[in-house]
């Protein structure tokens, strides 16, 4: 099941926690970051992006449990676009989150996610909601000069 | 796009043809898969073509480093071929570019395996 709303440059997903919704809120995304005006590279970053937040909020967050949804906001403001997931799950701790590029990390086979996300976006924030996590894109459209603030909590 | 894998042997070497996209889930498994049933065959000298790999995320990056570990633990060697602009982006950016034996022409690859 997908629900959605689009009121103006927002638009508000709530998505089940399985693999489909992680390709829907992938192409939304692309859809989304296209209408904002980014080229074919930010638009492929972007989208990258949304869809390892997906995954993560699918899998490590919600453990693709029925009853657990994952909510997507796409939102473009006055020089940003700005993507909140949030799952329903343990709560993931920033602090905790392994280097993929350490030595003894290098090798494994999973841990890059977070990593790929921070490369690709401007702005990252993660935040534990007691249940659950949100993370926070922010995506500065170039040309734009930005207070980016405005995207920040 | 449906990710695909087919496998040729060339001067004993297994040369796997992939394309589509490598994500989790179908795409992974199938990497998976097809690696997991080379090397239970005892083929030593694997070659993962990616000419055909437009996408990839840190699900199938992660099939391609547990692929070249399994390949390497049971003494062989997996190489990668033909990568395309975005899948070397994402291995310089991930620090796995030199992890892995990276070739961009068929014939001179196929030479390298000892």
């Amino acid at each position: 099941m997908k629900t959605s709303h689009m009121v103006g440059k927002r638009v508000s997903l709530t998505l089940d926690s399985t693999l489909d919704s992680v390709n829907s809120a992938e192409e939304s995304a692309t859809r989304f970051a296209s209408g904002a005006g980014f080229d074919e590279d930010e638009i492929a970053r972007i989208s990258m992006a949304v869809r390892e937040a997906t995954v993560n909020a699918v899998l490590h967050g919600n453990a693709y449990d029925p009853a657990k949804k994952v909510g997507l906001v796409l939102e473009r403001t006055r020089d940003s676009m700005v993507i909140t997931i949030t799952d329903q799950g343990q709560g993931l701790d920033p602090g905790k989150i392994p280097d993929p590029l350490a030595p003894e990390n290098l090798l494994k086979q999973s841990g890059r996610g977070i990593f790929l996300i921070r490369a690709f976006m401007d702005e990252v924030q993660i935040r534990m909601l007691h249940p659950g996590t949100e993370i926070k894109l922010i995506k500065h459209v170039p040309g734009v000069a930005g207070d980016s603030k405005e995207a920040s909590q | 796009m449906t990710m695909k894998a087919n496998t040729r042997q060339v001067d004993g070497v297994t040369i796997v043809d992939l394309s589509g996209r490598i994500t989790l889930g179908e795409g992974s498994v199938i990497l998976r898969d097809t690696v997991r049933d080379l090397v239970g065959k005892g083929s030593k000298k694997i070659l993962l073509n990616l000419g055909e790999v437009n996408y990839i995320d840190s699900s199938g990056i992660g099939e391609l480093v547990s692929a070249f570990t399994s390949v390497r633990n049971q003494g062989g060697e997996l190489k990668l071929l033909n990568l395309t602009k975005k899948v070397h982006d994402l291995l310089q950016i991930t620090k796995l570019y030199t992890v892995f034996d990276v070739k961009d022409d068929e014939t001179a690859a196929i030479k390298s395996f000892k």
